[in-house]
């Protein structure tokens, strides 16, 4: 495999080819029930890998590593971290 | 119209980059390089170069900041001596690494300790492994010329390495010499505009510097080699446009009386011309030639070997030592090339002129008659020359 | 000048508030106001995921948001450590914005030729610099000190979790007092690390910079509001924001915003900007939580004794107090 000049990388984002879900040993599961939209789980997601699709916030499971920093800063208790059936 | 001059070989480095409409600079001062610095900076405050000036904290910085440029993807340029140059270290390898066009003018100078200003090449020399292109100087003429053609080398698309110019300390930086300032027009021609190869840029994202594993690095390593290969082909072609230009054109090396000589000195840098005043004094007295090795990296094995391998005696004289090997650089590489010759020269080293110690045409003559000796009967291999 | 791309309406303490009754009152409505200002905040996610953070990582955080605010008109230069390594391994990268890495010491001095380049080329772009705290307050302090001095238009922005992570929790001049770390570690005859920590925003303010901040992860529009503020000035700026570290700080990974709220919280990390020589504290706990609290999350904490306690309590306190004369 011939590398790129001086290691530069040109294709931005591309670590996205790197699933980091695999590394999950519990999930968040969004209750969208109890939601109140307030945003904690998007804003606070260290990867990120939360987004609000259709109205509703959804876990990108591909790349969760399952810190459970949104399920903590929850502040109605709608996400559960759920171990994962693997 | 090119312009005739009498100037340090200070101000000629800082003509050069002038003429070469380097984009941004950044230096820090340090004896003896301090005149070009001085010289840029009164080009940039009177408008006759129109370049961003960093006056950077320290060398490190400098070397920083002009890969910081060079990414941005404008022509840089920079200016150090000794102490300046081991504080970059770190950095050379990283601008090589990252393959940016960055060029330098190393005012050669010994190294602490003891502090000492004067000149000597161990600085330049102890950075023969960083994966710059480094280019050894005889005058301020050359020295000019080749800071020009540095950034030709360097930005070929085929090569894409830093270029150390490395010229003497006070022995050319403080010293002046006539010479030619070649026409803008000219040195138009002969450089086109710089076109970065990698630029940060927020309409086309890259990154730069990512870390490589294992699986990776080594490919970069060798990568960097067939690029530094490269180079050889670059500077001669750079050299022939260069001429065509100037009139003026100065190789990969410069073969001075060797062909069918008994001994060749080999050695880079301003004392080859008082070399080649030896030389002519001794004619016919002695069957001597000298060997100027003006590319040190890329240095041209199979061009050095065949100039080499019929002589009796190769003698290397130079302003460095590998302590603990106890000989010069490019005596060991000399040596090294000649290795694997069925009949090799014997190979002779002189560690002269450290710290700015004066090399007079005795010293010369002494080296020949040694050299001379040591066609037949068994002499030391290296000599430090100046310990009395 | 700089891209629009968030709109911070609401000041940071009426968030506060509003996250406090959130948390002591589920009912939705409560939480209008902070959700009108996320609403403002950029969806573009400019770091990608896919990256090998750990779990928990608060310098990921202190990364995204800060580009949500800067916006994708920005070049990046980073120091050598954790978010270098875990962000751009050859050959991917996390970034969705042009990035830069040299060495460990040259992020603001990388930054310093970038800005220099932009400006011959008449171009008009964001430079951040990142660096962790080691990249930051030790090995990269005079080229930050040389870059700020110079009056490049840049932002700085030190993402502080206290110690060298990236080799394995090493002490740094950013190590709080009584953290036990792997070159400082807590013994029968030693507290830990036995200094407090440098003054790093309170340094760089002494360069006469026209804007510092320091900030926490677990405020995320403050953060933002000032490195927009940062951004926008013209002229050097610096902002240094707290960011937890799982690994290091030996906490549970779901606590690193809780943690770095604790931190503000407790008074052991002061909010505050400076603002053209304008100097004002951003946000003050209404109450004022002990820093028990706070130390009794982290492992490197833990051997901590009563007195202990009692010192850095002590200490935070007369440190709020200057900060409350002063600023």
């Amino acid at each position: 495999m011939t590398v790129s000049l001086g290691g530069s990388v040109k294709d931005p984002g591309s670590t996205v080819k790197t699933k980091t879900g695999s590394w999950r040993t519990f999930k968040p599961e969004i209750d969208n029930d109890k939601c109140i939209d307030c945003g904690n789980c998007w804003i606070f997601c260290v990867e990120p890998c939360i987004s609000k699709e259709d109205g509703k916030y959804v876990v990108d499971y591909d790349y969760c590593k399952g810190c459970g920093v949104c399920a903590h800063e929850c502040p109605v208790g709608a996400i559960e971290m759920v171990l994962e059936e693997k | 119209m090119p312009r005739g001059d009498v100037l340090h070989g200070s101000r000629a480095v800082a003509e050069a980059v002038k003429l070469c409409d380097v984009d941004v600079i950044a230096a820090y001062p340090i004896t003896p390089q301090t005149h070009i610095v001085e010289d840029l900076a009164e080009f940039v405050a009177n408008g006759e170069l129109d370049a961003e000036y960093v006056l950077v904290e320290s060398e490190h910085s400098a070397m920083s900041a002009c890969i910081g440029a060079s990414a941005t993807g404008v022509r840089t340029f920079t200016a150090t001596s000794s102490q300046g140059l081991a504080l970059m270290h770190e950095m050379l390898f990283i601008a090589s690494g990252m393959r940016l066009p960055i060029v330098m003018a190393n005012a050669n100078r010994a190294l602490s300790a003891p502090i000492n200003i004067w000149n000597d090449q161990q600085d330049s020399m102890s950075e023969r492994d960083c994966g710059w292109i480094q280019l050894y100087c005889e005058t301020n003429q050359e020295t000019l010329d080749t800071t020009i053609q540095a950034y030709r080398i360097s930005e070929n698309k085929k090569v894409l390495l830093p270029s150390m110019v490395c010229l003497d300390g006070f022995v050319l930086t403080h010293t002046i010499e006539p010479l030619e300032i070649p026409d803008k027009d000219a040195v138009n021609r002969f450089l086109p505009e710089f076109e970065p190869a990698v630029y940060l840029d927020p309409d086309d994202p890259m990154t730069l510097g990512a870390f490589a594993t294992p699986a990776d690095y080594i490919k970069f390593r060798f990568e960097q080699e067939k690029a530094m290969r490269n180079a050889i082909e670059a500077i001669e072609k750079a050299d022939r446009e260069y001429k065509k230009e100037t009139g003026r054109g100065y190789g990969l090396m410069e073969e001075y009386n060797t062909k069918d000589a008994d001994i060749i000195i080999v050695s880079m840098g301003s004392v080859v011309g008082t070399i080649k005043e030896v030389i002519d004094q001794l004619k016919g007295e002695y069957n001597v030639g000298l060997l100027k090795i003006k590319a040190f990296r890329p240095l041209p094995k199979e061009r050095i070997k065949e100039v080499l391998k019929n002589a009796r005696v190769v003698s290397v004289v130079e302003k460095d030592v590998s302590i603990g090997l106890g000989e010069g650089g490019l005596f060991s590489e000399i040596k090294g090339i000649l290795y694997n010759l069925d009949e090799r020269p014997k190979v002779l080293g002189f560690i002269i002129g450290l710290g700015g110690r004066d090399i007079t045409q005795p010293d010369i003559r002494d080296i020949i008659k040694l050299s001379k000796k040591a066609e037949k009967d068994v002499v030391d291999e290296v000599h430090w020359i100046g310990l009395r | 000048m700089m891209q629009e791309t968030m709109q911070v309406v609401v000041d940071t303490p009426s968030y506060i508030k509003c996250r406090q009754v959130c948390k002591a009152n589920v009912r939705a409505n409560r939480c209008f106001k902070f959700k009108k200002n996320l609403e403002a905040v950029s969806g573009d996610e400019l770091f990608a995921p896919g990256h090998s953070a750990c779990a928990g990582c608060g310098a990921t955080v202190a990364v995204r948001l800060a580009l949500k605010a800067a916006g994708k008109n920005t070049i990046a230069t980073n120091a050598t450590g954790c978010l270098e390594v875990f962000s751009t391994k050859y050959p991917e990268t996390a970034w969705r914005v042009p990035w830069i890495h040299a060495a460990f010491e040259t992020s603001a001095s990388v930054a310093s030729g970038v800005e220099a380049a932009l400006k011959k080329l008449g171009k008009d772009v964001n430079v951040i610099a990142f660096g962790g705290d080691g990249g930051t307050v030790d090995i990269g302090f005079q080229a930050l000190s040389g870059a700020m001095e110079r009056g490049h238009n840049m932002t700085y922005i030190c993402y502080d979790n206290e110690a060298y992570m990236n080799t394995g929790v090493q002490r740094s001049g950013s190590t709080p007092y009584g953290s036990s770390t792997t070159t400082s570690p807590a013994g029968s005859v030693s507290i830990g690390n036995k200094r407090p920590k440098k003054d790093m925003p309170q340094i760089i303010a002494a360069h006469g910079v026209d804007y510092v901040a320091t900030a926490s992860i677990a405020f995320p529009l403050d953060y933002m509001k000032k490195v927009k503020k940062a951004v926008a000035t013209n002229g050097p700026a610096y902002v240094h924001v707290l960011a937890a570290c799982p690994t290091g700080w030996g906490s549970a990974s779901e606590r690193s915003i809780e943690i770095c709220r604790l931190a503000v919280d407790s008074g052991m990390w002061v909010l505050y900007e400076i603002d053209h020589g304008d100097a004002r504290i951003t946000y003050l706990p209404t109450k004022k939580v002990p820093v028990i609290e706070y130390l009794k999350t982290q492992k490197r904490f833990r051997h901590l004794k009563a007195e202990d306690v009692q010192d850095i309590q002590d200490m935070i306190d007369e440190r709020l107090k200057r900060y409350s004369n002063e600023i």
